[in-house]
């Protein structure tokens, strides 16, 4: 089993590598603010008729588009929620969402999370699914692509107050990257035989004789940028594990590369940007050594299943399969689970809360590390650049230098945004968690008592705050109390980041650029790559080892004590 | 402290042993002084454990009376091993800043009473004076100094020529002269005059003297935090939130815990303070400021005195040294290298009279034209034979020996020119300007021949020294510029630490080049004027770099004031002293190399122990999170890799550690991690190692010895 699993996550990581560098090349002229020779006069058209002038903003400006663009974005899709009982396309005439569902799923879809409280076949009219859900998949998307931009240009920019254009940005990565690498997977998921159609509800005969209902609806379409834009909202309340929305191993792996694509093409239009490509290549294998060893780790786990059960004959000591399709066994089940938390996607083909302990330990870490390992498309590369800043600083100070990045001295204010960064999700994750624990709307979503029930809390949070969007099912969360909490979670887990972040950028673009020298800590090499993968490690310890010890750790323990 | 300050004063190197007998007592005293609120606030690291050592106190009186969670010994033991850390902090911070004030002691002592003969108008020499107290002095007062006395007053000379002791500041013997006009115009208070008599111009009013800022900047009292201090101080101050978050929300989540559990007991208050304060970054959040404090005691042991904190930080990131040839990376004192004789007379009788000329002179030049002659004529004494007398005479010259009817002219700052009088024979050498106004006055004359002579070797970039007997001038001696020995590979090991070194010089091209590519700078500036020397600096930093400089003139200025990192000698002017940001008292052309490592050992310092301190908390989450959950959840005793005794001992060796450890690091906080001239891949793979993987691992080894020792003494 284990060699099955190297092989898979050996073709993987070949096709991602290979995949990078032409997405890295695609996204590095739309990174610098511009679109190559002959696409200008189109690109000047396409601008005209949206009504943008391609005019640079500083970061105050810049942040205060992104956040009135997604507080619009939100208010329209909580509006449609509401309304979609009124509006066509609903031909199986769901009524309107509850408010606090679809306080949470607005915010949800706005901050590329894409938790979901309610299940999509029962709740969401095909309106609400076309116009709201998929369009905020490529918004949020776009968003998180046009923050990392940003802070891209505020690496490589000298004494410039320019950030780049954010409505310029969402357009230019929504039109050039996300619309056609939608549209071409799409077809690819059709063809598969993923669903696409505005068909109301199927009920058949099966074999057994009673009376089925199939969910229909359009989407491949949705599927595509659900994954693309590491959104990860299904279609269906059972995600990628529903065969209509990923009937194939071939779709499955697809998928799987469809969620790191961005994320990791973006290191490497990091890297062009910065006019020293190994700068990119650093960040990349960076994120790719701790991916792989948590994919590894996760597998170990599953394939070692439960103890107890082992005992008493259950699973025959084949591992861990409570949750997962049969059709695409452990191995797949335990890559795309690392993928699905590596990046902030939180698409799911197999059951999470099924997971063994430690199995399930990983996939929360990798939210909690702080969705830096690929991460969501944008926001993992400007999250892992936040930690490259913090353990340049460290080593910087080391060498006996001001520490500097791409030769740009990292002082007091950047510090700062740096400290926001690192201390926003930690406290809405743990305080959440705790409010959760103690207060007894809380402790009224747990489905299991103890350590599982703990890690279930937390799972929330880390998923939420972190915009991941994955869940632990056992936990009821359609819920006043948990739409409000991680509904609040995901809002500030997203933009109390994000400002922050382009506050840096701006700070970054205004200083000199410093000439690099051999007394300069270099980061590009294996060094700089074990210090990041260090930095990201310990920050990640340090700050959620007590939760874990006495969730997926302490039941690990008592299970494996027997 | 007596004994102590005179001990320093004799030393020429402002320098103290780490832990002085003498510095300890006021310092443990300091320690507890330091427990004022007032003073705490100002670390928010070391504040946190303030308040955690506070509330654990309050927690102990509880538990006394029967109301802690805990037992009443254990939070006892805690609260006081909270207080310990944060004396432990203070203490070390104490001892840096005792330290600085010993070195700053013996700068008082130049402030003594001082009494100024303050001149009336019109402000010149022969003026009536009033004795005035030297504190009394406004800017803009003019004083007469005469042989013997005190400089009262930081000053320009107006009027008048005079030999200075400086040794005070500088701890050189030699005594410099200070003249009106030109670069050697300042004058610093606390110098003695030893000969003639100078009116100065006072140019700061009392408590902004030199000395005085010396003072306020060694003694820490204007210590303000460097830049790099306060980006670090943020970071601290973040990962102090994230681990009081931890903690804080480990109360609800043991709650929760031991109601689903239903076995154990909630974590107590004083096992969360001890979490807290063995997690967040007390290591270095408790050394920060001792190391600032140590690195410009340093930066005074080198006898360099910086105006801000800012520029030793600066000194680390410099890229490129902008080097004066003369003193630096030559022998500032050049060396004999030809005679050339002048016409109608031979090289040998001209190296005869350098010799005689040479004889009583020490400077290194004359020296060297000493051993130049010597080598040349074998023995100068066999020249004049048949002269019995004479060469009895040369013969005592040349055991020393100053036999009658032979004395020698000293140099003096007028007529700069030495020699010697041998019987009827008045033999000079100086300057080729001196030594013409000298022979012109005997009635003699310099040929144009000679004077071509003496342009050739100037213009390649040596020193022409001419030598006249009598009215006649016997021919030029060249001094040439000599490479100092190791300086080349001094350059490597600066190039290899990325540092790019180019070498100044009022030299032509072609001689400039030469003594480059000898030296192995990698570029230079030939026939520096101020306005290029300012352009090189501005290019170099358009392009992104630091540059520091050395410098000693009035023209210098505007250059040292650009330079990022700009030390004045202290020998040179006013405004080259307040256009730089540090000075060096020793003026010495090297002295910006030493600078340089010292910032960036300050550096060093820092960021090697915040690593260790992260690193530490593995080791203490190992010993403190099945201590604290043992009884909820017993399986987590697994983690307990370590193997402490008790969940007790476990939590009481972890807060011990946390304390010790700061008093271990207080030498490598004072003395600074070791610099090596390596580059910066090497260097951090190498302090990563000692900091990063010693950290994460010598706890681990602190912990259990503490746990050992604990349960040998029966104490848990």
């Amino acid at each position: 089993m284990m060699l099955q699993f190297f092989c898979l996550q050996g073709v993987f990581m070949l096709l991602l590598t290979l995949s990078a560098h032409p997405m890295g090349a695609w996204l590095a002229p739309l990174a610098a603010g511009r679109v190559s020779g002959r696409w200008q006069r189109v690109d000047a058209m396409l601008l005209r008729m949206a009504g943008i002038r391609d005019e640079g903003m500083g970061w105050r400006q810049y942040a205060l588009a992104v956040l009135v663009f997604n507080l619009l974005g939100a208010l329209l899709l909580y509006a449609l929620q509401r309304l979609q009982g009124l509006l066509p396309l609903n031909p199986q005439g769901m009524g309107a969402v509850e408010v606090g569902s679809a306080f949470n799923t607005a915010i949800s879809f706005v901050t590329n999370t894409n938790w979901q409280g309610y299940a999509g076949e029962s709740t969401m009219s095909y309106l609400t699914q076309m116009v709201g859900l998929a369009v905020q998949n490529f918004l949020s998307a776009a968003t998180g692509i046009a923050v990392a931009f940003a802070l891209m240009r505020g690496f490589t920019r000298r004494e410039s107050a320019d950030l780049g254009n954010f409505w310029a940005d969402v357009l230019r990565v929504s039109v050039y990257v996300l619309l056609p690498l939608s549209i071409v997977l799409a077809l690819v998921l059709v063809q598969q035989g993923v669903l696409q159609n505005l068909s109301g509800y199927t009920t058949y005969t099966t074999l057994a004789g009673h009376a089925q209902t199939l969910a229909m609806g359009p989407v491949a379409s949705q599927e595509a940028i659900k994954m693309l834009g590491t959104n990860g909202g299904g279609f269906f309340n059972a995600n990628s594990a529903h065969p209509f929305e990923n009937p194939t191993e071939l779709t499955n792996l697809l998928q799987m590369l469809a969620i790191f694509l961005i994320p990791a093409g973006l290191t490497h239009a990091f890297g062009r940007l910065a006019g020293d490509r190994r700068q990119g290549w650093a960040i990349y294998i960076a994120m790719s050594v701790i991916f792989i060893a948590c994919a590894v780790a996760v597998m170990a786990a599953e394939s070692q299943g439960n103890p107890l059960l082992t005992a008493l004959g259950i699973d025959g000591g084949s591992g861990n399969w409570e949750g997962k399709e049969v059709r695409f066994g452990m191995a797949a089940s335990s890559l795309f689970i690392t993928v699905t938390t590596a990046a902030s996607c939180g698409a799911v083909n197999a059951m999470h809360d099924s997971l063994t302990a430690l199995g399930g330990m990983v996939p929360m870490w990798l939210m909690q590390l702080g969705e830096v390992v690929f991460g969501g498309v944008g926001s993992g590369l400007y999250g892992m650049l936040i930690f490259a800043v913090l353990a340049v600083f460290v080593a910087g100070l080391m060498v006996g230098r001001t520490p500097e990045y791409l030769g740009k001295k990292i002082e007091a204010f950047d510090m700062k945004m740096v400290a926001l960064v690192i201390l926003t999700t930690p406290a809405l994750v743990l305080l959440g968690t705790a409010a959760s624990v103690l207060l007894a709307p809380g402790l009224a979503g747990l489905a299991n008592p103890g350590m599982h029930g703990f890690s279930e809390v937390l799972y929330a949070f880390s998923s939420a705050a972190n915009n991941n969007g994955s869940a632990f099912a056992g936990l009821s969360a359609n819920t006043p109390f948990y739409n409000a909490m991680l509904g609040i979670a995901m809002w500030l887990g997203r933009f109390a980041i994000i400002v922050p972040v382009l506050a840096m950028a701006g700070n970054l673009a205004a200083k000199k650029t410093l000439a690099t020298t051999n007394g300069s800590m270099p980061t590009h090499g294996g060094l700089f790559i074990s210090l990041l993968v260090g930095s990201v490690l310990l920050v990640g310890a340090l700050t959620y080892l007590p939760a874990l010890a006495l969730g997926p750790v302490a039941e690990h323990l008592m299970i494996w004590a027997h | 402290m007596g004994a102590l300050s005179e001990k320093i004063m004799t030393e020429k190197k402002i320098s103290l042993p780490l832990f002085d007998p003498a510095l300890l007592k006021p310092a443990l005293l300091d320690s507890v002084r330091k427990l004022a609120l007032r003073e705490q606030l100002k670390n928010p690291v070391m504040f946190v454990v303030y308040l955690g050592s506070v509330l654990c106190s309050v927690l102990w009186v509880m538990a006394l009376q029967g109301q802690g969670d805990a037992p009443a010994w254990l939070t006892g033991s805690i609260a006081v091993w909270l207080w310990f850390t944060v004396l432990f902090a203070n203490f070390a911070e104490a001892l840096a800043e005792g330290r600085s004030k010993a070195q700053a002691a013996s700068l008082k002592g130049l402030k003594k009473a001082t009494i100024a003969k303050k001149l009336a108008a019109p402000h010149r020499y022969g003026a009536g004076f009033t004795l005035v107290d030297a504190s009394d002095l406004r800017k803009g007062d003019v004083v007469l100094v005469q042989h013997g006395e005190l400089i009262p007053c930081d000053g320009e000379v107006i009027e008048g020529i005079a030999s200075v002791d400086e040794s005070a500041i500088t701890g050189e013997s030699a005594p410099v002269i200070r003249e009106s006009g030109g670069d050697f115009s300042s004058v610093t208070g606390g110098t003695r005059v030893l000969s003639d008599w100078i009116v100065v111009c006072a140019t700061v009013n009392p408590g902004e003297t030199f000395i005085d800022r010396m003072i306020a900047m060694v003694e820490g009292a204007k210590r303000r935090k460097t830049p790099n201090e306060v980006a670090l101080t943020i970071l601290l101050l973040a990962l102090t939130l994230v681990f009081l978050l931890v903690t804080v929300t480990l109360l609800p989540f043991s709650v929760y815990s031991v109601n689903s559990a239903g076995s154990g007991t909630v974590i107590s208050l004083p096992v969360l303070l001890a979490l807290l304060v063995c997690l967040i970054p007390t290591t270095i959040g408790g050394l920060l400021s001792a190391i600032g404090v140590a690195g410009m005691s340093r930066l005074m042991a080198a006898n360099v005195i910086a105006t801000s904190g800012r520029a030793v930080e600066a000194a680390g990131d410099v890229d490129v040294l902008l080097l004066d040839k003369t003193g630096t990376i030559t022998f500032g004192n050049r060396q004999a290298s030809a005679f050339i004789a002048a016409a109608g007379h031979t090289p040998v009788q001209l190296a005869e009279a350098a010799w005689l000329a040479s004889l009583a002179d020490d400077t290194p030049e004359g020296k060297s034209i000493v051993v130049l002659a010597q080598r040349l004529t074998r023995s100068p004494a066999v020249l004049h034979e048949g002269e019995q007398s004479g060469h009895n005479t040369l013969h005592a010259l040349q055991q020393g020996l100053t036999p009658a009817g032979v004395s020698f002219v000293p140099f003096t700052a007028q007529s700069r020119m030495s020699g010697i009088n041998l019987g009827s024979r008045q033999i000079r050498k100086g300057a080729a300007d001196a030594i013409r106004r000298h022979i012109q006055q005997q009635g003699g004359s310099f040929s144009t021949v000679l004077q071509q002579q003496v342009d050739d070797i100037a213009s390649r970039g040596s020193t022409p020294l001419v030598v006249a007997e009598g009215a006649e001038v016997l021919g030029v001696v060249e001094l040439k510029d000599v490479v100092k020995p190791g300086i080349k590979e001094r350059f490597a090991q600066l190039r290899q630490m990325g540092i790019k070194t180019v070498m100044v010089t009022g030299d032509n091209r072609l001689t400039a080049a030469a003594i480059a590519a000898e030296a192995g700078v990698d570029d230079f500036l030939a026939e520096a004027t101020p306005e290029n020397k300012l352009a090189l600096i501005r290019d170099y930093q358009k392009r992104g770099q630091l540059v520091a400089m050395t410098g000693d003139g009035t023209n210098d200025a505007p250059a040292l004031a650009q330079a990022d990192v700009a030390v004045a000698m202290n020998s040179g002017t006013q405004a080259a002293r307040e256009a730089a940001n540090m000075v060096d008292l020793d003026s010495s052309p090297t002295k910006l190399i030493q600078v340089v490592e010292i910032g960036k050992q300050m550096l060093m310092t820092r960021g090697a122990l915040t690593t260790f301190s992260l690193a530490n908390d593995v080791a203490k989450y190992f010993a403190i999170i099945p201590a604290a959950f043992a009884s909820t959840y017993p399986q987590l005793a697994l983690l307990n890799v370590m193997g402490l005794t008790s969940p007790a001992s476990a939590l009481l060796s972890a807060v011990i550690f946390n304390a010790l450890i700061i008093v271990v690091l207080i030498p490598l906080a004072l003395k600074g991690v070791r610099y090596r001239a390596l580059g910066a891949e090497a260097l951090l793979r190498r302090n990563l190692l000692v900091y990063g993987l010693g950290g994460l691992l010598l706890p681990f080894a602190g912990i259990k010895l503490i746990d050992m020792l604990l349960a040998v003494l029966g104490l848990v």
